[in-house]
């Protein structure tokens, strides 16, 4: 009999993704239950922990929580690989592909706020583009494009205010998770 | 500092682009009906959901008019000055390609009409 073992080894790195993974799927499960006047129109809190993790721990591990918050969140809604899903997808996409580029802006001018409204319309134009080019083909959704864009304005402020006070606020409420002590 | 100065003017910018979005979706009267007249009389009423192509025949031959979801255009026209096709894609309420010629005419509708009658 052969006895063999895989052996993942996990690194620190890995252990601080799943976490932030883990807030950031809590915050979109949070959201899924607030009533929304459209669909598609939603607070977008999750993108507060990415824009957090991009700024204090670079863009892949941003990437990483926001496309295990899209996977699990899928997963824990019912809607894995559901229409909804692929809109998730595509918005996660096109956001963390205009903060990649955003990210190089100086950021002496450029701060936590410019990054959130930019990857909030990100997110909004990959979801519409998807929407419009296979669900919904024709000219109903040019109607409600200034709905969208002009939640993602207010939404990505807000987001990104939270952001800056996050980063602004003293590092010991950043501190790392520590083992529990029993009393 | 929560807001610095370009934030200011990604702001700006994007308070532009909500602008300039409401007025492209929500300005002037985007049309959603194409009706298509041969020799005076409708024979066709379509409405600009989805793409379609229509072949109309008259005195000189087969106009060809193109629908698409929010416009609609003369493709091809037997007339010889062509005026009808090189008006492109007509997008608004009261807008009217007419290939005299031939006797073919588009004109798209909304939900106001621009005008009471169009006569030619």
């Amino acid at each position: 009999m052969t006895h063999s073992a895989i052996e993942l080894p996990v690194t620190p790195d890995d252990r601080r993704i799943a976490r932030l993974a883990a807030l950031a799927i809590g915050l979109t499960l949070a959201e899924a239950a607030l009533p929304s006047p459209l669909p598609g129109v939603k607070p977008g809190l999750a993108n507060i922990v990415v824009l957090m993790v991009l700024l204090q721990y670079g863009w892949r591990a941003a990437a990483w929580v926001s496309g295990l918050r899209v996977l699990a969140g899928g997963l824990l809604l019912g809607s894995l690989f559901a229409p909804g899903f692929w809109l998730s997808v595509a918005g996660a996409g096109v956001s963390l592909s205009v903060l990649a580029l955003a990210r190089r802006l100086p950021s002496r001018y450029f701060g936590p706020v410019s990054l959130s409204v930019l990857a909030a319309f990100g997110h909004i134009g990959g979801q519409l583009a998807l929407a419009g080019a296979w669900l919904l083909p024709g000219a109903a959704i040019i109607k409600l494009l200034p709905v969208f864009a002009a939640a993602a304005l207010v939404f990505g402020t807000v987001n990104g205010v939270i952001v800056a006070r996050l980063l602004a606020a003293p590092t010991s409420d950043r501190r790392q998770s520590l083992p529990c002590t029993l009393p | 500092m929560l807001i610095r100065a370009g934030d200011a003017g990604v702001l700006l910018a994007g308070t532009g682009l909500v602008i300039a979005l409401t007025v492209f979706a929500w300005g002037g009267d985007r049309g959603d009906t194409a009706v298509i007249r041969a020799a005076g009389r409708v024979v066709e009423t379509v409405s600009l959901t989805h793409a379609r192509t229509f072949s109309i025949g008259g005195p000189l031959g087969a106009t060809q008019i193109e629908v698409e979801p929010g416009r609609a255009r003369v493709a091809r026209d037997p007339s010889p000055r062509q005026l009808c096709v090189r008006q492109g894609w007509l997008t608004q309420s009261g807008q009217a390609a007419l290939c005299l010629p031939n006797q073919v005419s588009l004109e798209i509708r909304g939900r106001h009409f621009a005008y009471d009658t169009l006569g030619y």
